[in-house]
């Protein structure tokens, strides 16, 4: 690769059985893949939270790599299917942020699969150069792009997704406490629905922190409906996240009255 | 067209065979001027790959002359290169040029007229077998191919170290104070170097096209069965990788960084 | 016994080898495990995939492997063999020859630099023959011990591995060393052998043509490990496979060899094979041949089922095939089998042999030197009904497919049961022999600034011939809270450890980060490094800067060389918000409680007693004895009175002063967990309260009462076991006799096989050709599954006389009373529907599982299998215990088994508890779960997604962490909707720590 091309920063979420275990017979066989990740070692991929995932893309990461062991293979049972729903939601938030979720990527690697993972390290950083430089890394990072991550990240440590993502596996196939399943397929358009309804309240939240904003305002700034945002300003209300806070003419202003979240 | 002349490289060691060049001339006895003699202190410092190389740069015949056994001046060079040379015999034969064209004589510091029968009889030896066939317009790209993977595979440690540890193993003693005898490092070799040349010749055609297995025993005349091992082995030293897989057959290329290195 | 030895050694590393040391090491005894090979980990190590899971061999057993070797009651004493043996039970002399590695073990590092210049190529036996090694190797890159060896009988000697081992590890004039220990019991598991293909079956062409490969060949190609990559690639040519043939029974089930037997594993391999080689192969047709599927075990009909529905492979049933014949220019194969009373041929690329199992090579030799008898097949020989797991010489034992040909799950049952067997010969000398390990009192430094000592490896030249180590060094420096950091040339050897030591001491360390391997098989020495300085062990972290990169960027040194320095300062961010973390220790009560009376549970009762503990049963009848009360009589072994032989079995539990029984009487309610649990037991109407350190559930299992072919409506229809108790009782003169195989199993409403039915049958058939001969026997069969050695008793009643007609879903067999029972059934051999007309009808009915399963599943918060038996944690190598902590299985309450099957899972369960019982207290692991109660909504959401029980509500609606169940995944750290869960030594600030450090730029 020559001196000027991009060199993608990709950092690695591995765990300790399975995947970490076939970086490391990627090592002892020597099979060579560009050094461009930078793995963290956890004990299951059901450990890695989204919103850490987030907070990576907030760094100006340009890649975020999740290795888990195959279905069936999870030392502790069920995580990497856990993982694997959790990291489904990060993707769609990474989405609605406006950032390519390709850079986001989750595989299952064996401890066994030393070769399989080396080429994944080929795969994913040439995907990434594709991609170009993460807008949030470098000197200046898009300050738009930062907000929205910013707000996705908010969502992913809101209770209301949190519980859902986690309770999935178990509606899907087990049931709620009413002993009724979702088809997968009305489960994600729920989810679907969830996550975007989240994101944008985070996002509108995030622009009241300081001056109060109307309907109108936010909706040019996040490029959506008045109707829509009427709609999560009445919601967040309720929540107690946003009050009113003057009304200038004939037009109400709102501001967040969430404390600024530490994460 | 002109008379065939064969060029030949001689490889004269500084304290016998040099000396015996020397006293030949001294002696003006007469011998055809094909020869261009290459001065080194010791027989045993001709490196298989210059012998490669010269065959492959064009040269038809190889000469390399040492002291008689027993007097070398470095003690025991020129064992050494019998040794290499009975190795590098068999690597050409299986390149596909004869063995012939390359020859070891002890000549000693006072053989002056041994000297010049030597170059009379080598000369007419190596005229008789013809050009080099990689040498002129038309070279034959098999056997040049050949002899690229054979100057790879002379470089290779495993050939080097077994050629380079004959003498001790053989006449005197391993590291667990036993001889090994020389029909089991015979054979060995003998596998070493039919691998070696194989696996050298398979990076090589790889090198820039991807080959089959199939492909690859064509070309080289060599069946698909040891093909397939062989690029087993590759693989697992890094040096090959699956590249694609056409309709049932697997695509295989050389990974460049090691081929150079 | 006062001269017995508390010590224990273990013949054969495999997974059933290992088991049995691990459980036995865990219970207080010193393990001797002895391997012929250079390194442990048996047949299982060269797998793929395991069926019925498809999991990845290698990630299930790896963990297994690493603690084996590195357990401190476990001395790993590889490449060597038995030589004799003196004294007896409680107290053996065994001397142990080992043959020279050539290589010094304490100081191999494993690094494999020597490999790299060996000349001298070796077909490697660990691949199958299908890839090269060298002289000097180590099995497997997993192996355990990780130390190399020279092979001598290939090995030149040429020196060059010496000159390049930087550890100073080869030594060339090591000897052979004998060595005499002492032990009290000894386990056997040696394995097995591979049945002889190219000496004994040369008509399938194996060894002539490179397209038949073994099933253990195919074995290596599907693995990713293997030759090709994980592809199935043909010998010949390496084209992909498209069109596989699986050839079954091949030096199995065929007396013409000498092996009459069954090896009970190959079916169901075969279908792994073919599915996971469709799963590399994308298109691959797949034909499996074979006689009977013999899918006997637990959910295997299952993925029988799904492998021909979903995956689409095909079956072709009651088939040894004809002949396989090669186009000699393509090398494809020829295959002539009969369909539909036809011989036909057909084209495949590749056939696959599926390769008996046979008695080790070694059998005769160990049999000989230990006195052990062996069976005619020389498998190890046992009394099978009541003591499979106990050879013909007392105090050496038996586990995995010595006995018998077996899967993992039964090896490891069977090896778990061994070493409560091995245990219970020397209990009185539990915990004499064990290394207690004494550590300085930890430090206190919470509060303290951190002070970070760094030791970066440069293993030999493996790190340091890519990674500038020294530059990495001079980095580290100058990163923040570092107080030192220094090379070395190998940080884990010996003299490195006292260096770290003092390091810690001389500069106040307070952090310590080794930068060389991976975690995963080094933290733990590094760990203890510290703990014997006086710090806390988690006050470490590694970086892998060797495994993930030296070795994977050879030809990028300065950018290897920056990625170690990242590496390095990742985790110093983490080290530095390290904290020590302390494990809490809780106390066990010695005493278990098993639920059931069966034979399981007395067996259980009575081998916890025999280790020493408590043993309290729960029986909801007035005694005790199961369904084996109505077994009278056994097939196989000695052929006791069975009846008899319990009756003496219960009055020994009854007058066990250590054994509680309480029989007309259910569990109400069980509380509590792991080594205190509180249970009140309602007999009679009247409650008790017991406490208990764990819990042993064998409930059993019931005989189907089949709703089909006139039972209950003709008094002549009965089931196996009813028409057992009618021979018993001589009450038998009929003239014919039919049995229809599979009532209530196999079918939609129940998809699994009871596995037991098939040998019951041919059992009773037998009986009633030894009452009558003259009396005609048929047995209607889907398969006839007699795995194992009562394949031998099959094959005895066909000899004399016994009549088997296969059917199948679509051939029913049809039953009427016409003044008489009729039955009609379709003759496949003679093309055409016969009718029968028997004295008497035998239904072979489901084993079906215990109704109150349920309720007791709910009340332990334990999951049941999708046919409502229990789901044990693993299926693989944890059959007899639950995902929670101090909560096992055994017998029927598993899945449908022999009564010998039960006694070794019972033992098996009693062995696993004993690793908990042994001690007085149990201490958490420090890396858990924690909750912070402030935060804490009581939503629930880490009470649901936790698979261990380890979070509960307590009476406030809080979540509470039980320590002792925590395994520390962290999936409710990233789960809890109100961040209150965290998870200790992976926190979200350490893992975020990291994250920003990856990004930072470094000048």
């Amino acid at each position: 690769m020559a001196e000027t091309e991009f060199e993608p920063k990709i950092v690695g979420f591995l765990c300790n059985w399975c995947s970490y275990a076939g970086a490391d017979l990627a090592g002892v066989s020597r099979f060579q893949y560009p050094p461009n990740i930078r793995i963290i070692r956890v004990m299951c991929s059901g450990r890695i939270d989204p919103y850490i995932v987030l907070e990576a893309f907030t760094q100006g990461v340009d890649g975020v790599f999740i290795g888990g062991c195959h279905p069936g293979d999870c030392h502790y049972l069920e995580g990497n299917y856990q993982a694997e729903r959790k990291i489904k939601m990060t993707r769609q938030l990474v989405k609605k942020a406006g950032l390519e979720p390709e850079r986001l990527r989750m595989e299952w690697v064996a401890a066994s699969e030393g070769e399989r993972f080396a080429i994944l390290m080929r795969e994913f950083p040439k995907q990434i150069q594709e991609l170009g430089p993460s807008p949030l890394s470098g000197e200046k990072p898009d300050e738009k792009l930062m907000a929205n991550i910013n707000a996705a990240k908010l969502a992913a440590l809101d209770f209301r997704l949190r519980a859902i993502v986690s309770k999935e596996r178990k509606i899907v196939e087990q049931g709620n406490v009413y002993n009724e399943t979702k088809s997968q397929e009305e489960w994600d358009e729920f989810m679907e629905d969830a996550i975007e309804a989240e994101f944008e309240r985070k996002r509108l939240l995030g622009l009241i922190t300081e001056k109060p904003m109307s309907v109108k305002e936010l909706a040019s700034e996040i490029d959506l409906p008045t109707d829509r945002i009427l709609d999560h300003v009445v919601f967040l209300r309720k929540r107690n996240q946003l009050a009113l806070d003057s009304i200038e003419g004939f037009t109400p202003k709102y501001i967040s009255i969430v404390p600024e979240v530490k994460a | 067209m002109k008379a065939f002349e064969p060029k030949i490289v001689g490889f004269l060691c500084n304290w016998c065979s040099y000396a015996g060049a020397d006293l030949a001339g001294v002696s003006r006895f007469q011998y055809p001027p094909n020869i261009r003699i290459v001065r080194v202190m010791c027989s045993g410092r001709v490196d298989p790959l210059f012998v490669i190389e010269m065959f492959i740069q064009g040269a038809d015949g190889v000469l390399i002359g040492g002291c008689h056994p027993g007097d070398c001046h470095y003690m025991e060079g020129n064992y050494h290169t019998e040794r290499r040379v009975k190795m590098l015999k068999k690597v050409l034969a299986k390149s596909g040029l004869e063995p012939e064209r390359l020859s070891l004589e002890w000549i000693a510091a006072s053989e002056g007229e041994r000297f010049a029968k030597t170059m009379r009889d080598f000369t007419e030896q190596v005229r008789s077998l013809g050009p080099n066939p990689v040498a002129g317009e038309k070279p034959n790209l098999l056997i040049m191919e050949s002899l690229y993977a054979a100057r790879n595979a002379v470089e290779d440690f495993r050939l080097r170290t077994l050629v380079g540890k004959e003498l001790a193993l053989v006449e005197k003693e391993n590291v667990y104070d036993e001889k090994i005898p020389q029909e089991r490092i015979d054979e060995l070799m003998e596998n070493a170097i039919d691998e070696e040349l194989v696996r050298t010749r398979i990076l090589l055609l790889a090198k820039d096209k991807p080959q089959s297995v199939k492909g690859l025993a064509d070309k080289m005349k060599v069946p698909s069965r040891d093909i397939l091992k062989h690029i087993v082995t590759l693989r697992d030293r890094n040096l090959i990788r699956l590249e694609g897989i056409e309709g049932t057959t697997p695509m295989y290329l050389a990974q460049t960084q090691e081929v150079e290195a | 016994m006062t001269d017995s030895v508390g010590a224990v050694m273990v013949v054969g590393g495999g997974i059933a080898g290992m088991q049995s040391s691990l459980d036995l090491a865990d219970s207080g005894y010193r393990v001797y495990l002895v391997d012929k090979s250079p390194s442990i980990g048996g047949a299982m190590a060269q797998l793929d995939k395991t069926f019925p899971t498809n999991d990845c061999a290698m990630c299930i057993m790896a963990p297994k492997l690493v603690e084996t070797g590195r357990h401190r009651n476990i001395d790993l004493i590889t490449n060597s063999t038995i030589d004799k043996i003196e004294g007896k039970a409680g107290n053996f002399k065994v001397t142990v020859s080992k043959k020279s590695r050539f290589i010094d073990e304490s100081k191999c590092t494993g690094c494999g630099i020597c490999t790299q210049k060996c000349p001298v190529e070796v077909v490697d036996e660990y691949n199958k023959g299908l890839k090269v090694r060298k002289a000097i190797f180590v099995k497997y890159p997993q192996a355990v011990p990780l130390i190399f060896s020279i092979d001598k009988d290939y090995c030149i000697g040429c020196g060059n591995c010496e000159r390049l081992c930087k550890a100073g590890a080869i030594v060339y004039s090591q000897e052979p060393e004998t060595k005499v220990l002492e032990v009290g019991s000894i386990i056997l598991s040696p394995g097995f052998d591979e049945f002889d293909l190219v000496q004994k079956r040369k008509e399938y062409g194996y060894g002539r043509f490179p397209n038949v490969v073994s099933s253990l060949e195919l074995e290596r190609m599907l693995s990713a490990t293997g030759p090709f990559g994980g592809l199935v690639l043909r010998p010949s040519d390496g084209e992909v496979v498209k069109k596989i043939a699986f050839v079954q029974c091949v030096g199995s089930r065929d007396r013409s060899i000498g092996n009459p037997y069954c090896s009970s594993v190959c079916c169901m391999f075969a279908i792994k094979e073919a599915v996971i080689a469709q799963e590399h192969n994308p298109g691959l047709e797949a034909t499996i041949f074979f006689m009977d599927m013999r899918a006997f075990g637990k959910e295997f009909d299952d993925y029988y089922v799904r492998a021909e529905k979903e995956h689409g492979i095909r079956f072709v049933k009651n088939n040894r095939i004809s002949s396989i014949a090669e186009d000699p220019i393509t090398n494809n194969l020829l295959v002539t089998f009969i369909d539909k009373g036809n011989l036909v041929s057909e084209v495949f690329d590749m056939v696959a042999l599926a390769v008996g199992m046979t008695a080790p090579k070694d059998a005769k030799d160990l049999s000989e030197k230990l006195g052990v008898q062996l069976n005619p097949y020389d498998f190890c020989s046992t009394d099978i009904l009541f003591s499979p797991l106990e050879t013909s010489k007392p105090g050496i034992f038996v586990g995995g497919a010595f006995g018998a040909p077996k899967d993992i799950p039964d090896s490891v049952s069977e090896a778990s049961g061994a070493a409560a067997k091995a245990s219970s010969v020397i209990a009185s000398e539990r915990g004499k022999l064990v290394t207690v390990k004494e550590y300085p009192p930890e430090k206190e430094v919470s509060g303290e600034e951190p002070r970070i000592g760094v030791f970066i490896c440069h293993c030999g030249i493996n790190i340091g011939g890519v990674v500038d180590v020294p530059g990495v060094v001079e980095y580290a420096k100058t990163l923040p809270n570092v107080a030192y950091a220094e090379n070395n040339l190998y940080t884990c050897s010996q003299d490195t450890q006292k260096k770290i030591r003092e390091k810690i001491e001389e500069n106040n360390l307070n952090r310590v980060i080794v930068a060389s391997c991976t975690p995963r098989t080094h933290q733990p020495l590094f760990q203890n490094t510290c703990a014997e300085a006086g710090l806390n062990p988690y006050l470490f972290e590694m970086a892998n800067i060797r495994d993930q990169c030296s070795w994977v960027h050879m030809h990028e040194p300065a950018k290897a060389t920056q990625k170690a320095k990242d590496l390095v300062r990742m985790v110093v961010a983490k080290a530095g918000l390290l904290e020590p973390l302390t494990r809490v220790p809780i106390e066990v009560k010695p005493s278990g409680l098993v639920i059931g009376g069966g034979l399981s549970g007395i067996t259980a009762a009575q081998e916890l007693s025999k280790q020493g503990f408590e043993a309290f049963i729960v029986e909801r009848e007035n005694e005790l004895g199961g369904l084996m009360k109505r077994v009278h009589y056994e097939m196989v072994g000695e052929k006791k009175d069975v009846q008899k032989k319990l009756k003496e079995l219960i009055k020994n539990v009854n007058s066990d002063k250590k054994i509680h029984v309480f029989t007309n009487s259910t569990v109400k309610d069980i509380s509590g967990y792991i080594g205190n649990f509180k249970t009140t037991i309602d007999q009679n109407g009247e409650e008790k309260e017991i406490e208990h350190g764990i819990v042993i559930v064998a409930t059993g299992g019931m005989e189907h009462k089949p709703k089909e072919y006139l039972y209950g409506e003709n008094d002549n229809v009965m089931t196996q076991l009813e028409f057992e108790g009618k021979l018993a009782k001589k009450k038998m003169d009929a003239d014919t006799v039919v049995m229809i195989q599979c009532v209530g199993c196999r079918n939609d409403e129940r998809p699994y096989c009871s596995r037991v039915c098939c040998t019951e049958a041919v059992k009773n058939a037998l009986k009633v050709k030894e009452m009558n001969p003259a009396t005609s026997v048929y047995v209607l069969f889907k398969d006839i599954r007699t795995y194992g050695f009562s394949e031998v008793f099959y094959e005895e009643a066909a000899k004399n006389g016994v009549k088997f007609i296969r059917y199948d879903d679509e051939t029913k067999p049809k039953v009427a009373d016409k003044k008489g029972l009729e039955v009609k059934i379709w003759e496949p051999f003679l093309g055409e529907e016969i009718t029968i007309k028997p004295d008497v009808l035998v239904l072979s009915a489901a084993t079906i599982p215990h109704p109150d399963n349920a309720d007791l599943a709910q009340m332990l918060k334990v999951p049941l299998s999708k046919h409502k038996f229990f789901l044990e944690a693993h299926m693989k190598l944890r059959p007899v215990e639950f995902a929670t902590e101090g909560i096992f299985l055994c017998g029927l309450a598993h899945s449908p088994k022999f009564f010998e099957e039960c006694v070794s899972q019972a033992s098996a369960a009693v062995s696993r508890a004993a690793t908990i019982l042994s001690k007085k207290t149990l201490e958490a692991e420090g890396m858990v779960s924690s909750i912070d109660e402030d935060i804490c909504s009581g939503c629930g959401t880490c009470v649901v997604i936790c698979p261990f029980n380890a979070i509960e509500k307590d009476e406030n609606g809080i979540a509470r962490v039980t320590e002792v169940l925590c395994k520390g995944c962290g999936t409710c750290a990233a789960s809890c909707p109100e961040k209150a869960a965290s998870i200790k030594q992976f926190t979200d600030e350490q893992l975020i720590a990291q994250v920003v450090a990856a990004v930072k730029e470094v000048n």
